[in-house]
């Protein structure tokens, strides 16, 4: 990919030489993800959230229209350009690209192109994708680098998942997140010292972590058990979503979002997908089912670990969670999150998570049809479906998101009060098939109990 | 006893129920934005006058209450939850609710599975959106529901968001449609929004409880969505109060209502929210500033005093009437201005009149008229010149400031901001439809305050901490005042917040400047807007530069018209005497053009002494009565070529096509491959607005684009013919034309069959194929393709499939090769001529008429030729470009924008879906693609709107820009 204004690269050598700065995503994967650019010999910071002035910075050298998550990333890193923190001449970023057919991919240009806008034009970007575009980057993702993402993924997973099962019912406040940061650090000692990413490690570490989680005192009463879903950068950043995962939280709920792996899983296997539906390289096919066997290898020791206490519902296998897509969205949705925000949200309604946000930006052009576009379905398999889409833009406010959330919840709470305080277990579980194939349009709306009593 | 508190958007409601749940006391009233104040002051209420002292269980519901409970330690109920547990004490019969609130919709299925829901953020309000139409209409609600009493006819009001529904109804009142039939057509806005936006495809039937202040105070109203629904719903006893109810039956604990009083005084006192700087640091500063304005000011005579010839401007504005009268030297010798209130021509008729009075025997050498009535105002009264409101602006602001470089003008509904460079405009920025953040903007939001424009603009000056609003469309702000009133902004602090917001949205969404660099040194602002002095000075503040805001900012256009008038050397005008302006008479008639498929609505307007005059057309068909085809026009030839392709019958059954999104190009492919199978293939064939509404109840997202949303109405028009099955399958790729690093389709036209398939029920009872088909791999099509076709139908073979697909692909190229080869022919032909030739890029569906809304052909009456981005993207080889170049329809764009680069005669105006995210992108790249090269960048956005005002004036002064280069 060549442009017309030449921009700088970053070079093999500005590794020694310049800060690489990195939008904070998901705050617990990307301080493991950090600490493994480190070992690598990468001078690397993890932007804080920057406040009010992000979203400005963005829609000052963004396109109004972009997407939120360009703009909010965008703002933030001009943002800490313009805070004097950063030898300009000594820094650099990192952005993700994902090379899909949304407007994601093009983050990355709308950047280099705000940048030279902002009056740093000399600050190279530097691209983080798995797809093979930028390849004459001096950034690469070595097989260690690799390798250490992959484990720091998944440790994150994993932390996220056990915090968010315990952390509503501790009974000393603090304790869950302590734990978390006992982990991110001990992984990032691990790594320095060449540990923490051959499978026996991450067996062991699974292992451990999980009894550290079960060890923290609880007190379980029924809460409103609430899933999130929607496009990645919204769905786990702060920044992105006003800080959903804390204001359901602070609402008394237990909160269960999916995990980044299910992502990464997820684009390489449209990798071999895409092969399959149209034709194409059969070393791409199987060097993509390739990675998912290893992956896949890896997943397993961390269900396993989880799975091994019972007071904590282990995450869907990426394999069984594709599974759930059939007959209600093709696998060959692709673009953005796809078939695999679907099959989230059926897999929340079988594992007990009835109650879903489903966050995205304002006007996210994939999430009209695999996000919103989906709900009806969804509602017709199953009934008792409480999902409610939220849209998030510089503009729109966080009352009006939280009223939302706040309408999705009192149903929630009547559900939970008419059980007896028993959360429901979901509609159907994963081994009794709930419908199959092309015939779904055919299935009405079915009726079901009114949960309500005809007088307050 | 038990209380519940509803804090709306705009007004509060309390009610008090007895131990038997007995509704004993009830109030409703405006808060004005005092939330917190009034809150406090109804609860103090309660506690003396109700309860006297005694404690109660109190719970808070409402929009606008939920941070204020929390706060003050006051249970909060969602208020959508509120009215569910009010109705199931009250109205336990009902099956659905339909509430609307002053800026909340809502619809609640009660019984065969409960389900809430509610507007989502870009719907706009109801109760607000109607009482800024009354504004706008310069009614009351009240009497708007009076006048739609005795409506005849009802016009198409695009139903989405309140700013899209003003643009369209504005024209209409602009034409002189009767004031009955748009206050009825608003009605039937509100109604198909509340259905589009809330029902997505969920059938409202049973019995009906309509709730919320517009549908108790609004009959009409009610009335409409019974006709709409075809039901017979109620509106029951204490219908305002529901949610109220709600609260108090939830309510359990019981609390003092004087500690909650208490609370909610030290609320309002610590509550803190995002804040920009104060405008003037002191009085000093201010009236620094002050004096530098005033020194731009006009010379003026006195009208009664004047000797020789006058010229006069008028400009007939979308909201107002404006005039200026100079004398030979330039001197301002009279100014007039009126809200136009519906009938532009009665008080332009009395304006002239009260010049001539003014100066019996005055000579009036010229009259020049501008805006959108331009064409009106010149039929009616005899103007001697027309000219396009951007170069009357530009006009003005040269006599301010001869070597100008950029204008902003930003009035009552619109905002035009122009880059000049060599003496001639270079760059042209409209707002856009859905960011009108204009004068009307500040002046609602002042009179829902309660105040008038200038006090509330005075209020500003001195705010300490104005409220940061962000830069996005009426709706958005309107919550976002909310939230600020809630966290205890002072109006003083919420005006300037909004005039900085206004700013914003000028520099940021219409111009997307970053920087003062990006506009100019010598600027020159004006509009009736830039009275404001917070919005002036906010301005300044915010591009960090000294401006020139004329003392007649509100004027320039009128004055500008006045100075063409003058320049063109003409002594005596063909302006009516003052005794044909004492007769003048005028009778509009409004019918619709059968002409083609626009189906235009007409203002036919008679003049006294037999001139007529015919308003709301596209094209000039109406008036020269010409031919249907117009040889200079690509995208009808396009339309023509799409229509050739008619069913053939075979022996395997009839397959239905969809006419939508990607299949506008991949017919000619599709048509072909299935009628060698032996299918008979039938088009849903070109969209229209019925088609729409018959399918917008199944719509999920409301903010797709509408290309896209036409989809269901096309579903719905194939399911009722019998077919055997439905194709529209799911193209993540398109072909692959070399242009781009890739070749994507965008989101949308890849996977849309998904969303209909999920959602229209009308599939239930039709094959539906909308497998994942891969046409840019051309050699394993056919096998993929039999395996796909062997799931519906038996005994379609490989070898058959081939030869279908073989033929498939030859009729695509062949197309394509049509449709430029029409494209040299009209190039040619316009070249012989010499006309400009515009491409109007955008995708194969804009070639729709109902999506387009006949930009093409009026492209055309304005003497150019059109053709078509695809038409000319073959010529250019692969280019870098600075974005990610990966859509097949977007490469194309690109390519053109190339190409006309060494085209002198060409140009090109980009069509842009609203809600395209895609085009986020491909508009700034085609705009720097066209720059770079010294060309104009034209942009037009899209959406079930037709404001066609604002499109003529933007092609108007494209046009104008290019004969001054």
């Amino acid at each position: 990919m060549q442009s017309i204004q030449a921009y700088p690269k970053f070079t093999q050598e500005m590794k020694a030489t310049h800060t690489l700065l990195i939008p904070n995503m998901a705050p617990i994967h990307f301080e493991m993800m950090r600490a493994a650019m480190e070992d690598e010999g990468y001078r690397v910071q993890v932007l804080g959230a920057g406040g009010h002035a992000v979203a400005q910075e963005g829609l000052r050298y963004v396109h109004n229209d972009t997407c939120y998550p360009a703009l909010l990333v965008i703002g933030q890193f001009i943002n800490a350009l313009k805070s004097g923190q950063y030898d300009l001449d000594h820094t650099a970023l990192l952005i993700t690209q994902t090379g899909g057919g949304c407007r994601a991919s093009n983050y990355i240009h709308l950047l280099r192109k705000a940048l030279v806008k902002a009056g740093f034009p000399q600050v190279p970007v530097a691209s983080l994708n798995f797809s093979g575009l930028e390849k004459d980057s001096g950034f690469q993702l070595t097989l260690p680098l690799l390798r250490r993402f992959v484990a720091s993924i998944f440790y994150g997973d994993a932390l996220m998942s056990l915090a968010n099962q315990t952390r509503p019912y501790e009974n000393e406040p603090g304790a869950a997140d302590a734990c978390v940061k006992r982990w991110t650090d001990a992984v990032a000692r691990q790594f320095d010292a060449k540990r923490g990413v051959s499978k026996k490690d991450m067996a062991k570490n699974f292992a451990a972590i999980a009894a550290d989680f079960a060890a923290i005192p609880v007190t379980r009463v029924p809460k409103v058990k609430v899933g999130v879903v929607g496009e990645i950068y919204v769905k786990y950043s702060p920044l992105g979503n006003n800080g959903l995962e804390q204001f359901l939280q602070s609402e008394g709920c237990e909160v269960n979002l999916p995990g980044l792996m299910g992502f990464v899983q997820y684009c390489a296997a449209n990798m071999s997908e895409t092969v399959r539906l149209y034709g194409g390289s059969k070393i791409e096919e199987l060097g993509a089912d390739a990675v998912l066997a290893w992956l896949a290898a890896r997943e397993t020791l961390m269900i396993d670990a989880i799975r091994a206490y019972p007071q904590f519902h282990a995450p869907t296998s990426f394999a069984d969670t594709k599974k759930l897509a059939s007959g209600v969205i093709g696998i060959g949705n692709k673009m953005g999150e796809g078939w695999l925000l679907t099959s989230e949200m059926m897999e929340l309604q079988q594992t007990g998570f009835e109650n879903i946000v489903c966050a995205q930006p304002f006007g996210c052009l994939p999430n009209h049809i695999c996000g919103k576009g989906m709900i009806n379905r969804i509602r017709v398999i199953y009934p008792r479906a409480n999902i409610t889409p939220i849209d998030y833009d510089p503009g729109a406010t966080r009352v009006n998101q939280e009223n939302r959330i706040k309408l999705m919840l009192s149903v929630a709470r009547e559900r939970l009060e008419q059980s007896g305080g028993t959360p429901p277990a979901g509609g159907h579980t994963a081994e009794q098939p709930v419908y199959g194939g092309a015939d779904l349009p055919g299935v009405s709306r079915p009726v079901f109990p009114d949960p309500v009593p005809a007088h307050v | 006893m038990k209380i519940g508190l509803d804090i709306g958007s705009t007004t509060i409601k309390c009610v008090v129920l007895d131990d038997d749940l007995k509704l004993v006391y009830k109030t409703y009233e405006r808060h004005f934005s005092h939330i917190v104040e009034k809150a406090r002051e109804l609860v103090l209420r309660m506690h003396t006058e109700v309860l006297h002292g005694a404690p109660a269980p109190l719970s808070i519901s409402g929009s606008a209450g939920m941070g204020l409970a929390d706060a003050c330690g006051v249970p909060f109920v969602q208020e959508v939850f509120a009215t569910r547990v009010a109705a199931k004490r009250y109205a336990p019969d009902a099956d659905v609710i339909i509430e609307l609130g002053g800026e909340d919709a809502k619809i609640l299925f009660l019984t065969g599975g409960a389900e809430v829901r509610m507007n989502g953020s870009c719907a706009g309000g109801t109760g607000a959106f109607i009482d800024q139409m009354a504004t706008l209409l310069k009614m009351t609600p009240d009497e708007m529901n009076e006048a739609a009493r005795g409506a005849q006819k009802t016009y198409t009001i695009a139903s989405r968001c309140g700013v899209f529904a003003k643009s369209d109804i504005q024209p209409l009142i602009n034409q002189g449609a009767a004031l009955g039939d748009v206050a009825a057509s608003i009605f039937g806005a509100v109604v198909n929004q509340t259905i589009a936006g809330l029902a997505q495809g969920r059938r409202i039937e049973g019995n009906i409880l309509y709730l919320g202040g517009p549908l108790t105070f609004l009959p009409q109203l009610k009335k409409t969505f019974d006709k709409t629904l075809g039901v017979k719903g109620t509106c029951p006893e204490n219908s305002l109060y529901y949610v109220a109810l709600g609260a108090a039956l939830y309510s359990d604990a019981e609390l003092s209502l004087a500690e909650v009083a208490e609370k909610l005084a030290d609320y309002s006192a610590h509550a803190v929210y995002a804040s920009c700087p104060a405008l003037f640091e002191n009085k000093d500063e201010y009236e620094a500033f002050r004096a530098r304005h005033e020194k731009a000011a006009v010379p003026r005579k006195a009208l009664a005093d004047c000797a020789g010839p006058v010229h006069i401007g008028i400009d007939v504005g979308s909201t107002t009437v404006k005039a200026a009268v100079i004398d030979a030297g330039g001197n301002l010798l009279h100014t007039d201005y009126q809200p136009n209130q519906g009938s532009p021509l009665a008080h332009l008729r009395q304006m002239l009149l009260d010049i001539y009075h003014a100066r019996p025997g005055l000579q009036v050498a010229s009259v020049t008229a501008t805006g959108y009535g331009e064409e009106l105002a010149k039929a009616a009264f005899g103007a001697d010149f027309g000219v396009v409101e951007t170069v009357a602006h530009f006009t003005a602001a040269k006599h301010f400031l001869p070597d100008v470089d950029f204008v902003i003008d930003i009035g009552g509904q619109d905002m035009k901001c122009f880059r000049i460079e060599d003496g001639a405009i270079s760059d042209l920025f409209l707002n856009e439809a859905c960011s009108s953040g204009c004068g009307s903007f500040l002046q609602t939001f002042a009179e829902a305050l309660g105040y008038s424009v200038r006090d509330f603009a005075k209020l500003a000056l001195f705010a300490d901490h104005p409220v940061d609003l962000g830069s996005r469309c009426t709706v958005f702000m309107n919550s976002s005042v909310k939230q600020a009133q809630k966290d205890g902004a002072s109006v003083e602090n919420i005006s300037a917040g909004l005039a900085v917001s206004v700013v914003k949205n000028a520099l940021y969404k219409v111009i997307r400047a970053s920087g003062p660099d990006e506009l100019g040194k010598k600027i020159v602002v004006q509009g009736g807007t830039f009275y404001n002095e917070a919005v002036l000075r906010a301005f300044e503040r915010e591009m960090g530069v000294e401006v020139i805001r004329p003392d007649i900012a509100g004027l320039m256009g009128a004055f500008g018209a006045a100075l063409y008038g003058r320049s063109k050397g003409k002594t005596q005008s063909t302006l009516l005497s003052p005794e044909e302006l004492e007769s003048f008479t005028q009778e509009t008639r409004s019918v619709n053009c059968g002409l083609c498929g626009n189906h235009c609505t007409l203002a036919v307007h008679r003049f006294s002494g037999g001139r007529k005059f015919i308003s709301g057309n596209r094209c000039d068909r109406p008036v020269t009565h010409r031919g249907a085809e117009n040889p200079l026009n690509l995208y009808e030839a396009k339309r023509r070529m799409l229509a050739e392709y008619q069913p053939v019958p075979g022996v395997r059954g009839r397959l239905g096509i969809p006419l939508g999104l990607g299949m506008y190009e991949l017919l000619p492919f599709w048509h072909t491959f299935f009628t060698k199978l032996g299918f008979a293939v039938e088009t849903s064939g070109p969209s229209s607005r019925a088609m729409y509404l018959a399918g917008q109840d199944s719509i999920p997202s409301d903010t797709v684009c509408y290309p896209a949303k036409l989809l269901h109405g096309h579903i719905r028009a194939l399911a009722g013919r019998g077919l055997d099955a439905i194709f529209y399958p799911c193209m993540t790729y398109n072909m692959n034309e070399g242009l781009g690093d890739n070749h994507y389709n965008c989101p949308v036209v890849a996977y849309y069959p998904e969303v209909l398939a999920a959602n229209c029920p009308e599939l239930a009872n039709i094959p539906f194929i909308h497998d994942y088909i891969g046409i840019h791999r051309r050699k394993e099509f056919p096998k993929k393709m039999t395996a796909i076709l062997a799931q519906y139908f038996d005994g379609i073979g490989l070898d058959e499939v081939k030869h279908a697909a073989d033929a498939a692909y030859a009729a695509h190229d062949a197309h394509l090769a049509r449709v430029r080869e029409k494209a040299v022919e009209i190039i040619a032909h316009a070249r012989a001529e010499g006309r400009q030739i515009i491409v109007l890029a955008g995708r194969p569906y804009h070639v729709d008429e109902e999506i387009n809304h006949g930009i093409d052909q009026l492209l055309c009456s304005c003497g150019a030729a059109v053709i078509t981005e695809d038409s000319l993207s073959h010529l250019v080889e692969k280019f870098p470009t600075s974005v990610l170049n990966q859509w097949t329809y977007h490469s194309r764009l690109y390519a053109a924008a190339r190409y006309i680069a060494d085209q002198p005669d060409m140009n090109l105006v980009q069509l842009v879906s609203f809600g395209c995210g895609v085009d986020a992108i491909t508009t700034d790249e085609t705009r720097e693609i066209l720059q770079r090269e010294g060309k104009l960048y034209t942009q037009i956005k899209i959406d079930e709107i037709t404001n066609l005002g604002a499109v003529n004036i933007r092609l108007r002064s494209l046009f104008a820009a290019i004969e001054a280069r």
